[in-house]
């Protein structure tokens, strides 16, 4: 396998009837990355994530994981997955589940029982081990899917909405989990509406918008020098509005502000000049980092919820 | 064969903590006891009537009775084969619960195996403790055996695991209650194409004679359980019986060995098929 990237495909595409649903999906991801896959709901996050793990067969293209194609059945014991909408049988208690899954990985009895004390105490449910699973919260369900996705040791894990039924408590042990593996060299690929978070834990993001990649940057060259401004002023009118436009770029109002965005600081004491040289009364300019959030709503777009 | 055998247990745990498999060993076991005591009073009854000397006539009744206990146990063990295994792989796929198992370093076909076998297991027990307990029950009370109690069985047995081979491939394209509307439905046309056969034997007219059996044997060859249930009996009898009398079970005609073959064939034909189904199918 030698220094093949943990994934990598070439336009894998899904069609369903006559519903593209991932188109061309070619994208690349290095051991040991955490990278983040955002996107708005059906834009094929899920689908794309079930193709790599060969739950669906794709329509065309090819992918590999570690230079193995996906249809290989040993690479998976490399990999673990939690899905999105998870279930487990109800019926099992805690540390059977566990055992249960070990037993699927093959990893051997002596192994499995001490790895599987320490799962549960770090996502904090060792006392609910004897617990049938029905009987568990969603917070708790997804924890426990979290503890079976890493059981294996794996070098690549799949999580697909890992946060989405936690409270903070529950969030934060979420992402020191990641940052943990990450720590540890095992490649992360993460599909997740939380933006915050994606931002807080991952180095590269691709952006998926109606099942095909629109970005694909690491968080770093994103932001490169943006700035979003907010401008409380009076006497502006639309002729000094476009001529801002020069400078910046989503000129907005918004609640009687207008911001606008531009890359680099130093704009800031033209965009000043210019402005008191047309007479407006500026009475407040911020600068401020973007967030994710902006960005993710400029390159997908408004439509599709969170 | 590691993780065929982990999927196997894990079907056990599924039937045993679900509570049907309860059910049904609970209502089997009901059964044996209602039917263990009014064979007692009712043996006991003609044994009185007829007396000790007319050994032929009360073979025939006993015959009759212990082919009847073994209808109902036929009935009562295909009801609990369709119901326990149409749920397992729609009821997985449809919840997503598949998802994780078949992520894992684990292979199609090895899910199906696995699933096949603990519930084969599950269902061979049920029937050895059930029909066991029948013909126990009438050996213990009367000294009878039926002439060919192991064949009955093994076309008994055969049965059941043709019906679990059509619902775990029923499972990997259909919802629960389509498969379980399904098989039942089969089961249905295979009970009437059997009926309708039997009747058409007593025609005389030859021509309404021949189209009954014709449907018979299609129906047959759609679904092969009621068949395998009519050579079951037909190993049960004892050929007086079938010779002199008229009995509900008694079968004039009964389908040869070329039919049973099929049936096994198309109990692995559907297995595999069912394989081959899953394979492709998108989780």
């Amino acid at each position: 396998m030698g220094s093949a990237p943990a994934i990598q495909t070439v336009n894998l595409s899904k069609q369903y009837g006559d519903k593209l649903a991932v188109k061309d999906l070619s994208l690349s991801v290095e051991r040991g990355e955490v990278f983040g896959f955002l996107g708005p709901n059906g834009a094929g996050k899920t689908t794309s994530v079930k193709m790599l793990l060969n739950l669906i067969a794709p329509t065309s293209g090819e992918g590999r994981l570690f230079g193995v194609p996906l249809d290989d059945v040993n690479i998976r014991s490399k990999i673990g997955f939690l899905p999105e909408h998870f279930r487990f049988h109800g019926w099992l208690r805690a540390n059977e589940f566990l055992l249960v899954h070990a037993d699927l990985f093959g990893i051997p009895r002596d192994v499995s029982k001490a790895r599987i004390q320490e799962l549960l105490d770090l996502v904090g449910l060792s006392e609910h081990a004897n617990k049938k699973l029905n009987a568990f919260s969603k917070g708790m369900l997804q924890r426990i899917g979290l503890a079976q996705s890493i059981l294996n040791n794996p070098e690549l894990v799949i999580l697909d909405e890992p946060t989405s039924g936690l409270d903070p408590v529950g969030r934060r042990l979420v992402r020191d989990i990641i940052k943990d593996l990450s720590q540890r060299g095992t490649t992360i690929f993460l599909n997740s509406h939380f933006l915050s978070e994606v931002e807080v834990t991952c180095n590269r993001v691709a952006f998926i918008k109606q099942g095909e990649i629109v970005n694909i940057s690491s968080l770093d060259n994103l932001f490169e020098g943006m700035l979003r401004v907010e401008l409380k002023a009076d006497k502006l009118n639309s002729e000094i509005i476009s001529g801002l436009s020069q400078w910046c770029t989503e000129l907005q109002v918004v609640d009687g502000h207008l911001t606008f965005q531009i890359i680099g600081e130093s704009k800031l004491p033209v965009i000043t000049r210019y402005l008191v040289e047309n007479n407006v009364e500026v009475y407040s300019l911020q600068p401020q980092q973007l967030s994710l959030e902006d960005l993710f709503i400029q390159i997908v777009g408004g439509e599709g919820e969170l | 064969m590691g993780v065929i055998l982990t999927i196997t247990r894990l079907t056990f745990y599924e039937a045993s903590r679900r509570k049907i498999l309860f059910a049904a060993v609970g209502l089997g076991l009901l059964f044996l006891i209602i039917y263990g005591t009014g064979f007692h009073y009712l043996i006991s009854d003609l044994e009185r009537g007829i007396g000790f000397t007319n050994q032929v006539q009360l073979n025939e009744i006993r015959n009759f009775l212990l082919t009847a206990g073994m209808f109902v146990i036929h009935f009562l063990a295909s009801i609990m084969t369709v119901l326990i295994s149409a749920d397992t792989l729609s009821g997985e796929i449809s919840t997503g619960t598949i998802q994780t198992i078949a992520t894992k370093p684990v292979r199609r076909w090895e899910i199906l195996t696995g699933k096949w076998l603990g519930f084969a297991i599950m269902l061979t027990a049920y029937l050895l403790l059930m029909a066991g307990g029948v013909m126990l029950i009438v050996y213990f009370r009367t000294g009878y055996t039926a002439p060919h109690p192991l064949r009955a069985l093994e076309l008994m047995w055969l049965n059941l695991l043709l019906l679990l081979s059509i619902s775990l491939l029923g499972g990997t394209t259909f919802s629960t209650l389509t498969n379980g509307v399904i098989i039942l439905g089969l089961y249905g046309i295979a009970f009437i194409g059997g009926w309708i056969e039997q009747i058409g034997s007593f025609i005389s007219d030859i021509s309404t004679n021949q189209i009954a059996f014709n449907i018979g044997v299609v129906t047959s060859l759609v679904m092969p359980s009621e068949a395998l249930w009519r050579r079951a009996i037909h190993e049960l009898q004892s050929p007086l019986v079938a010779a002199l009398g008229f009995s509900p079970f008694a079968s004039t005609y009964y389908p040869s060995i070329a039919m049973i073959i099929y049936a096994a064939g198309y109990t692995i034909a559907a297995f595999l098929f069912a394989i081959f189904l899953f394979n492709r199918r998108d989780l």
